[in-house]
């Protein structure tokens, strides 16, 4: 065995160059470039089958990537089997040995690396993740909630330079899975060591990662950190898949300037031209998009109070819901289709009930702009697709 | 799962792979070498005998002289000819205690699937644990509780149920013993267990819950058996009526320890063909016959009832 | 869809109609309409376990002449003498021997092949598929007379070795399909697990494929034993001159049934039920533990 004898405490950094994976003719990741810094916590966000999973697998060394090379801390570990790599993995549904207690199932690895007294560290181990009275279980004998930090345990345990997480909380109950997401970012903050953490669901990753990387179709779409992601979406998928957005097809009227002039149907809108990811020259297609909390409703009858500058659409309530902190509009505006608007529940205007006839109305500096070649649709409906 | 049109992100590569990789030769060698004794195994004395068999089938000869192969299928026909009695006898006896077996199995592994409840582990070694007294022990035990002078054939007899039965030529007489209801009853006891056991691991599959929807659907107990129950027991039905009917066709025990001559099986006479008259191209003729006509019953059977993936 | 929503339709019907029926306040008969199965389930029970009773209460008979069929009078000459018999206990011994080494030979081999099919892609798996469903779709007297053909034209020897060869053709078929169903159904992410926490190839199978797939090994090593030791058609054929129990038997049966025979029988099953009671009692207490 070539492992090092004393583990690092501190993380390594992941570097993937140009790795990609085909199952005969069907290519699960396309050749992709990827750095992990060392003591980050990463996130690889996608809809199933997106090759997130098998991104993760690669650098665990379960899965052989079939083009490129797999790097950890400086390392060439592509041909590496797992059991050489100091690399640990929470897998989904946590896959403890059913015929092996807590505790061995917590001391497997420290054994098979030769450790000769492990008591101290796994009991350790186990009151870190609360589990203590517990060692002497068998692992169908815990709840799911119970069973995920003995995964993590098992894995922590060996000190590794990168811990993987595959869907580790899909299947926790939601109260459940927000305790461990604020548990699992502590454990990261404390130990120190790189995760990178493959989820279907957007806030999860949101919520844990410094850095997410969307990904599609086998390709990364877009990466950064979550606010900027969210904020600024580079395709149609991020804007749909991270949270919501309204896309509304636009023609540019005017181009040159800090800000385009945008034509949708009879409204004009503008956009910082910063904010727009695609070739807006004057008289092409781009899609215009703003996020349905930054939107603002205003009673038809009062438009005239509207802040000045602001991008404005007229429309009619079709649908209101009332969710406590907020109420979800769908409003019909002629020539453009239904957008959504989440109005907080601070004022509420009585006049605002379907069949109202109201103006949206936003500031330009929320508006992003977006190739309008792609699919308008793409990742829509798609995050709550179990992984 | 959707898959959305995008354009390409900009990190979009063309199509060059520097070098694939590839399994190794000796990994990829691994499953064959875990095959290779046990397969070997089966081939050399299991697949070999059956086509040395073929070959013996259309020899010549005799034991003195040695046996030639002389291309003779007249064996065959022959051995039709004089044997057909017994190859019906042996299908009609089989298929009556495939039938029964499922007619008797059905109630005990629906009982221990949903009735049996805490009594269940009890039930399961009852249904199991007679396999550990010999099988031959147990058959000849019939013979005591058929005994012409016994309590069975006595009750039977006040009942009048056997003048019943030989008039339907069954029972021969006032006796069970030596007659075909005997080795049908031999029969039907000896594979019951393979019927109850299939039958019960695909009855516990189905949810009890089902049998609640269907009644919460207006279906009446007899109805939700027909419509719910029984469809999704037909692995189970499929698998032990062929693990019944198949060792049944070929027996020969239960024709020679509770039958008389006039019972006799295909079995019986492959038996005595090849371990006392010593006419080994016979044997050998008569078993293939039993062979491809088992081998097509079981293959039209499991296309009717639509269960391929059992194998 | 047309047919099941008028099969509902007429369902319904008889469901309204159905209490009136229900309230002929026949009680014995209503009673005997809920528990048909059970007693139909019970009946069969007795059926499977009559002759044994009989062979148990038969074990105690003083039969008059060479058969055990008649019921005398009570003894407990068998019991005491259980080897009375000439060649009884040396045919059992035997028998024994060859169910324990067919049982071997069948599960290694058996368990092989069942990890290959289970756990890896190769061509020819059709085949070898094939070759696994075969002997169990074939009846026993076809096998054992084309197997001793086999043996007679290569002039071999019938006798302990072709009986041990033939027990372990036909269990291994057996001891592959409890094994596959087994590891079939074992998450692979648990091997992966074992790789990912050091364990090398050798010892992810050691620590945890094998211990997971132990309980398939050990029903089909079980079912190849009792098979083995019940077995025989095909000992019949491939024995020669050899006795082994099942044959003791069969031919006690044309020369006179001696008593001890019961008596094994009675043994062998109060064993099997006795081990099944003890491990399940030991299995409850480790469980509550």
């Amino acid at each position: 065995m070539t492992k090092t004898a004393t583990p690092q405490s501190s993380g390594g950094d992941v570097r993937l160059q140009g790795i990609s994976k085909t199952y005969g003719s069907f290519t699960a990741v396309h050749p992709l470039d990827l750095t992990v810094p060392a003591g980050s916590f990463f996130a690889l966000l996608g809809a199933s089958g997106c090759g997130k999973t098998t991104t993760l697998r690669m650098i665990a060394g379960l899965e052989e990537p079939t083009t490129g090379t797999v790097e950890l801390a400086g390392q060439d570990v592509t041909v590496l089997p797992p059991y050489k790599r100091q690399v640990n993995t929470v897998f989904q549904n946590y896959a403890l040995f059913p015929h092996l207690d807590i505790y061995e199932n917590v001391a497997f690895g420290l054994r098979r690396r030769g450790v000769k007294s492990v008591k101290k560290q796994v009991e350790e181990m186990l009151d870190l993740v609360q589990l203590g009275p517990m060692a002497r279980r068998k692992p169908q004998q815990l709840s799911g909630g119970q069973q995920q930090r003995v995964a993590v345990a098992r894995a922590l345990i060996n000190h590794p330079q990168v811990l993987l997480l595959d869907e580790p909380l899909g299947a926790l109950d939601l109260k459940l899975r927000r305790q461990m997401q604020l548990e699992l970012k502590r454990i990261q903050t404390e130990v120190g060591i790189t995760f990178v953490h493959v989820t279907h669901d957007q806030e999860e990753a949101m919520t844990m990662a410094d850095t997410v990387a969307v990904m599609n179709g086998g390709r990364v779409e877009q990466l950064g950190a979550p606010a900027d992601l969210y904020e600024n979406p580079a395709t149609t998928f991020v804007a749909n898949f991270l949270g919501t957005s309204n896309l509304i097809e636009a023609e540019v009227v005017e181009a040159g300037g800090d800000e385009l002039l945008l034509k949708a149907a009879d409204a004009k809108l503008r956009l910082p031209a910063a904010r727009c990811s695609a070739s807006a020259r004057t008289g092409e297609k781009v899609l215009a998009g703003v996020r349905p909390e930054k939107v603002a409703l205003r009673h038809a009858d009062d438009a005239g109070s509207i802040t000045e500058g602001h991008n404005r659409l007229p429309g009619r309530i079709k649908d209101a819901s009332f969710i406590g902190v907020s109420t979800q509009y769908v409003i019909d505006v002629p020539g453009l289709g239904e957008l959504a608007v989440y109005e907080q529940n601070i004022e509420r205007d009585g006049r605002l009930v379907p069949g109202a006839e109201v103006v949206l109305h936003w500031s330009p500096a929320h508006t992003f702009g977006l190739d309008a070649t792609q699919d308008i649709q793409a990742g829509a409906d798609l995050d709550e697709e179990a992984a | 799962m959707t898959t959305t049109e995008t354009p390409a992100p900009p990190q979009e590569q063309t199509a060059a792979p520097l070098e694939v990789r590839k399994t190794p030769a000796r990994k990829r060698l691994v499953p064959y070498w875990l095959l290779l004794p046990g397969i070997l195994w089966l081939i050399v004395f299991f697949a070999a005998p059956l086509v040395y068999q073929a070959s013996t089938s259309i020899q010549t000869g005799s034991l003195e002289e040695g046996f030639k192969v002389t291309w003779h299928f007249a064996t065959y026909w022959d051995a039709l000819g004089e044997y057909w009695p017994q190859f019906l006898r042996s299908v009609g006896y089989a298929g009556i205690a495939t039938a029964l077996c499922l007619l008797l199995g059905y109630p005990l592994a629906y009982l221990i699937a949903f009735k049996a409840g805490r009594w269940r582990n009890v039930v399961m070694i009852l249904v199991i644990a007679p396999f550990f007294t010999s099988f031959l022990i147990r058959t000849l035990a019939w013979k005591t509780i058929l005994a012409d002078g016994g309590p069975v054939v006595a009750a039977l007899n006040s009942l009048h149920l056997l003048d019943v039965t030989s008039a339907l030529g069954i029972t021969e007489g006032h006796r069970v013993l030596a007659t075909p209801l005997a080795v049908v009853c031999g029969l039907t006891y000896n594979f019951l267990p393979f019927m109850v056991l299939p039958l019960y691991t695909s009855l516990e599959r189905i949810d009890p819950r089902l049998h609640e929807a269907a009644g919460d659907l207006y279906a009446r107990p007899a109805t939700t058996f027909r419509r719910v129950t029984f469809p999704l027991s037909m692995p189970g039905v499929v698998a032990g009526t062929l693990l019944t009917f198949i060792p049944a066709a070929g027996d020969y025990i239960n024709a020679e320890l509770l039958g008389s001559t006039d019972q006799k099986m295909i079995g019986n006479v492959i038996q005595s063909q090849f371990l006392r008259v010593l006419d080994y191209p016979t044997a050998a003729a008569l078993s293939f016959i039993l062979m491809a006509a088992i081998l097509a019953m079981v293959t039209i059977y499991i296309r009717k009832s639509g269960t391929e993936d059992l194998v | 869809m047309a047919a099941s929503s008028t099969t509902a339709t007429t369902a319904k019907t008889t469901a309204t109609t159905a209490p009136t029926n229900g309230r002929t306040p026949n009680k014995g008969l209503r009673w005997l309409r809920r528990n048909i199965i059970t007693l139909a389930g019970l009946g069969t029970l007795g059926y499977l376990i009559l002759p044994n009773l009989v062979v148990m209460v038969f074990s105690f008979n003083k039969p008059n002449g060479r058969f055990n069929y008649q019921w005398q009078r009570f003894s407990t000459d068998a019991w005491t003498d259980p080897c009375g018999v000439a060649d009884l206990c040396g045919s059992l011994g035997l028998s024994l021997q060859i169910a324990v080494w067919a049982t071997v030979g069948a599960t290694v081999l058996g368990t092989m092949i069942a990890f290959a099919l289970a756990r890896y892609r190769f061509r020819a798996r059709a085949g070898v598929n094939t070759l696994i469903f075969l002997p169990m779709a074939m009846p026993e007297v076809v096998m054992a007379a084309s197997l001793a053909t086999l043996f007679l034209n290569m002039g071999i020897q019938f006798g302990f070795w072709t009986i041990l060869i033939a027990h372990i053709m036909f269990c291994l078929s057996f001891v592959v399909t409890a094994v596959k169903a087994r590891v079939m159904s074992m998450d692979p992410r648990l091997e992966q697990a074992a790789q990912d926490l050091y364990a090398s190839p050798t010892q992810t199978f050691l620590r945890v494929t094998l211990p997971i797939a132990a309980p398939g090994i050990a029903a089909g090593a079980l079912l190849s034993f009792a098979l083995s030791f019940d077995d025989f058609i095909i000992t019949n054929f491939n024995a020669g001159s050899t006795v082994t129990f099942p044959m003791f038997v069969w031919g006690s049966a044309q020369r006179g049934t001696p008593v001890q025979i019961n008596v094994i029988g009675t043994a062998m099953f109060l064993v099997a039920v006795l081990c099944v009671v003890v491990g399940q009692l030991a299995g409850k207490r480790r469980k509550r533990s």
